[in-house]
């Protein structure tokens, strides 16, 4: 079984052993030096020591929950997320020497490629029936970027967490 | 690239002391650019250029005071154009009613799928030929996540890992000074280019604390083109962003119109000492317009290097351009770097192109993008058009360019060359000096002249003809350009521009100065040759431009050796 990148890019794994293929992380625009660039899915030391160690970490907790604005809620949730990621890490045991990863399981499929025709659209009243606020035919969102509250002044259970 | 490099760092120091008055200076023409000997205002101490034992200023880069090095990267975006989207078949149209060209995918409805665009693959293998790059074989499509209300998916799908181009170059060129007769040719490489989806648009209304959303723009096929740091300042960027959308244009996988947000450019500044390593850098964005690029990438290294002089360090953010005040500012919605949990598409399979080679038998040709295919039939890239026009007419490599640059003048140019008998590199003068000028004055364009070809060719087959004279042309031309419907011979009838052709007239009108100039006479008779020039143009004065001027010298010469 040839361990599948997509899983362990969403748990946010360190890369599974094998033979190297093109970096992830790729600085942009060459030279420059930026504090983090465009970080890849790869969590690096934080990730990967802090998992094979044990607990998973409060940094990665954090982590987790602002970019995915998931809320881990509870002990239980944290423990429930380990285990899951400990009955994953399982498949670490096969050896995968000079084995290409995976990108995807349709990778002996041919990408249907579709003719320039403008077939859809002109749907707009269907898909405002979805929206519960609306003004004029745009849909109405929150203000830009609100800035998530920082770790004390959120009601999070990851407060004092060990 | 070393001493390019030296030499803009040159130039910005010397542009820095310039602000000295507290105003920010104008972007530095190349000219200033060449290190030259630049003698310190007294007023300031000597921090910045070194004396030598002699007490002379060093020249700029040598002495052990840092020059700064400016180093400027692009990210541009150029909206493919195509009927349909990139994934789905909603139409691709600026300005329509809002969310009324979204498909259910577009919305990211659950349980849509995205179905790649032929056409926008094409677009995309044209514009990576044309830049050179090597062309991947196989590319593949990934998942960039970020959350923002013009971005329903919460993803964006694009090509980060392995995109569809590779290591390409873009050769632009420059005037070396503000007069265009010098030019040099400068190269920037592509890192890649990618295909990736566009995203809504947002509309801010902070009265009522919310944000409007129109998807009409999510969806649509993108060509993500990086630029390598390989420029020094604002008007290499803007040089070779206009070079760029010559070629999109030329191909038309990309419209580029900058106006209408079919090309955004993005831009990566930082400065660094020569030698040490690169500085901190930061990304402006908000940048509507060649001019504003230039302005925006000149302000933020000015303001790098001062920032950094008086101690400070350049945080690695994001800022945005204003293009009233002329300068940029941190943007307010963007914390702290992103972290875009990168992952492979998993609805889409690698995406394979083909060449001659590797074409399989017994396929479908709908579902096949052969590389050579396109290769063939590129058209000629801008550097190749002015290469023919130069060939082809005779004209300078500078006059090839302005023609090249704006839309509609070759073509002009040409008609004009086909229907008159005045050598091209006349007529290219005609059309660069004068109606360019007439153009521009007035804001138009070339399709909006009020000169037609077939009119221009006709006054300078007039002018050929020796029936009138060159400045008697120059009276016509303006009154044709009132666009009242006369043909150029009218005009000359009318106003009696001919040219004089009765010699014994034009004789009376010599002796006629002659006589009321005594003092020149005597000058040139002493030996005073340029004096001649005066009298000729007393005469043209007298006949009201009608004059052969070559006539008239040689009649004026006869009757003073008498």
């Amino acid at each position: 079984m040839r361990p599948c990148r997509c899983l362990s890019a969403a748990l946010g794994w360190g890369r599974p052993r094998g033979p190297p293929v093109p970096a992830q992380r790729q600085e942009r625009a060459g030279g420059h030096r930026g504090a983090g660039g465009s970080a890849h899915a790869v969590l690096g030391p934080a990730g990967g020591a802090g998992l094979s160690q044990g607990p998973v970490s409060v940094e990665v907790l954090r982590h987790l929950e602002r970019l995915a604005l998931v809320d881990f809620r509870d002990r239980e949730g944290v423990e429930r997320l380990r285990g899951a990621v400990l009955f994953a890490q399982l498949l670490r045991q096969v050896n995968t020497e000079g084995v290409e990863p995976m990108d995807s399981v349709l990778e002996d499929r041919s990408l249907y490629l579709r003719e320039d025709d403008v077939t859809e659209g002109n749907c707009t009243k269907e898909l405002l029936n979805n929206a519960r606020e609306k003004v004029e035919e745009y849909f109405v969102a929150p203000p830009g970027n609100i800035p998530l509250p920082k770790l004390e002044e959120q009601e999070t259970f990851l407060q004092g967490y060990q | 690239m070393a001493a390019a490099a030296l030499g803009c760092g040159a130039g910005w120091r010397r542009a820095w002391r310039r602000g000295l008055g507290g105003t920010l200076p104008a972007p530095v023409p190349i000219a200033a650019l060449v290190p030259v000997t630049v003698p310190v205002p007294a007023r300031r101490p000597p921090r910045v250029v070194a004396r030598n034992a002699g007490g002379g200023a060093v020249p700029a880069g040598k002495s052990g005071l840092a020059p700064w090095v400016p180093v400027v990267g692009l990210e541009i975006h150029a909206q493919i154009s195509s009927n349909s989207k990139l994934f789905s078949g909603s139409q691709v149209q600026f300005a329509a009613p809002p969310n009324s060209l979204v498909s259910f995918f577009d919305a990211s409805l659950p349980g849509t799928l995205p179905v790649l665009n032929r056409r926008c693959v094409e677009a995309a293998v044209m514009t990576g030929l044309a830049l050179n790059c090597s062309i991947n074989k196989k590319s593949l499509f990934d998942r960039k996540h970020y959350f923002y209300a013009d971005l329903p998916a919460g993803y964006q799908i694009t090509q980060q890992r392995v995109p569809i181009a590779v290591n390409g170059s873009l050769s632009y060129s420059l005037c070396i000074d503000n007069k265009m007769s010098q030019m040099v040719t400068k190269t920037v490489r592509i890192k890649q280019i990618q295909l990736e989806q566009d995203s809504g648009k947002s509309l801010h209304d902070d009265s009522r604390s919310q944000t409007l959303v129109d998807l009409n723009r999510a969806g649509v096929g993108l060509m993500e083109v990086v630029m390598e740091p390989d420029m020094c300042c604002g008007e290499e960027a803007a040089a070779a962003v206009r070079e760029l959308q010559l070629i999109l244009q030329t191909l038309g996988s990309s419209q580029a119109i900058m106006a209408e947000g079919q090309l955004r450019v993005d831009a990566n500044v930082s400065v660094h000492h020569p030698g040490e390593p690169y500085g901190v850098r930061t990304e402006v964005k908000n940048i509507n317009s060649i001019r504003f690029l230039a302005k925006a990438i000149d302000y933020e290294i000015q303001r790098q290097i001062e920032e950094l002089e008086n101690g400070g360090t350049i945080l690695n953010e994001t800022r945005a351009f204003d293009s009233k005040l002329g300068c940029t500012v941190p943007m307010r919605d963007k914390e702290g770097m992103q972290d875009y949990r990168f992952m492979p598409e998993p609805n889409l399979p690698p995406l394979i192109l083909y060449d001659t080679k590797s074409l399989p038998a017994n396929v479908n040709h709908q579902q096949v993008v052969n590389i050579d295919w396109i290769h063939e039939r590129l058209p000629d890239l801008p550097s190749a058009k002015r290469a023919k026009l130069v060939e082809l007419y005779g004209i300078l490599p500078e006059h090839s360019f302005t023609l090249v640059n704006e839309d509609g003048l070759t073509e002009f140019f040409e008609n004009v060359v086909k229907q008159t008998q005045m050598k091209p590199k006349k007529v290219i003068g005609w059309i660069l000096n004068d109606l360019l000028s007439y153009l521009k004055q007035h804001s138009c364009t070339v399709k909006e002249s009020p000169i037609s070809s077939v009119l221009l060719a006709d006054l300078l087959n007039l002018l050929e003809k020796k029936e009138i004279s060159a400045s008697a042309a120059k009276q016509v031309f303006e009154e044709l350009w009132k666009g009242e419907g006369k043909t150029p011979l009218e005009i000359v009838k009318e106003k009696q521009l001919q040219l004089l052709e009765d010699q014994e007239e034009l004789e009376q009108i010599c002796q006629a100065v002659i006589d009321e100039h005594e003092k020149e006479v005597m000058a040139i008779k002493a030996g005073n040759q340029k004096v001649v020039n005066k009298l000729i143009g007393l005469v043209q004065r007298a006949t009201q431009g009608r004059s052969n001027p070559v006539l008239v010298k040689q009649i004026l010469e006869k009757k003073l050796s008498e």
